[in-house]
């Protein structure tokens, strides 16, 4: 057992185990907490893969843009208060849980499966440390991915000036 | 080094988890919740991808920046619909959405 291996093992159980308590807490205050917990792990996974570009990335946008903004979604619709029990509030699920639980126990299992069956090659090729360098320069570069590069930019315009323009006064 | 194998599985069982919580749940932030898990699974498996099959190859990171862009875009436009929500219907309750039923 290498530290890579004990590592992973530490980062991977904070994420499933934090992603297990997202999906249980009946309180969504406490289940957006969990989920910045879990995004934590993801990073971890990710600096663990020599992506540290993509770990950096995460911790930005996810655990400091998309989380903040769940949390501040919660307190400003409903509160942090736990919820109000009534007959019909399968402790936070609706009525087809079950049916969820079953599908997802089955996809799980047919992924684990094909990926299991299947012989992934060899060790892996090093990466090259001016992998950080090389990606930028690709992902700017036009016959790289500039393309995409702006066409996620327009998206991220769009998408803003249509989400203030639902909140709007009306 | 850590085995592919364990790293798609971590993604899948991460997958899984997401698509419960975006199936099952009443609330409508804790659906949106869901969807986050499944991209971040995603992510993970580009990611353990391009680390064991292509590192020299940079599509495989761009790949993943595409969709922390496409979920930041999505996850905004979501809240924003949550929000209007519950200041015209008071509630957040999915189950109560039912102006489209027959």
């Amino acid at each position: 057992m290498t530290t890579q291996h004990i590592l992973f093992i530490i980062f991977g159980a904070v994420t499933l185990g934090a992603a297990l308590m997202v999906v249980t807490r009946r309180n969504v205050y406490q289940a957006a907490l969990f989920l910045t917990l879990s995004l934590f792990g993801v990073a971890g996974l990710y600096v663990l893969l020599e992506a540290p570009l993509l770990a950096a990335v995460q911790l930005l946008t996810y655990v400091g843009g998309i989380a903040p903004l769940i949390i501040l979604a919660v307190v400003f619709t409903q509160g942090r208060k736990h919820p109000v029990d009534s007959p019909d509030n399968h402790a936070g699920y609706n009525h087809q849980w079950w049916i969820a639980a079953l599908a997802a126990i089955a996809l799980c299992s047919v992924l684990v499966w094909v990926t299991l069956s299947y012989d992934w090659g060899t060790a892996p090729g090093p990466v090259s440390e001016h992998s950080i360098a090389i990606l930028l320069s690709t992902l700017i570069a036009p016959e790289g991915f500039a393309l995409s590069f702006a066409v996620t930019v327009v998206l991220l315009l769009v998408s803003l000036t249509g989400a203030v323009t639902i909140t709007g006064k009306q | 080094m850590i085995p592919l194998e364990w790293i798609l599985v971590l993604a899948a069982a991460l997958f899984c988890i997401g698509a419960y919580s975006t199936l099952a749940r009443r609330n409508g932030i804790a659906m949106l919740m869901g969807i986050e898990l499944m991209l971040n699974a995603v992510n993970i498996n580009l990611v353990a991808f391009w680390r064991y099959l292509e590192p020299n190859a940079a599509s495989g990171q761009v790949f993943a920046l595409s969709v922390y862009t496409v979920a930041v875009a999505e996850t905004a436009v979501g809240l924003a619909l949550m929000i209007t929500i519950w200041r015209t219907r008071n509630t957040l309750s999915m189950d109560d959405m039912d102006l489209l039923h027959g």
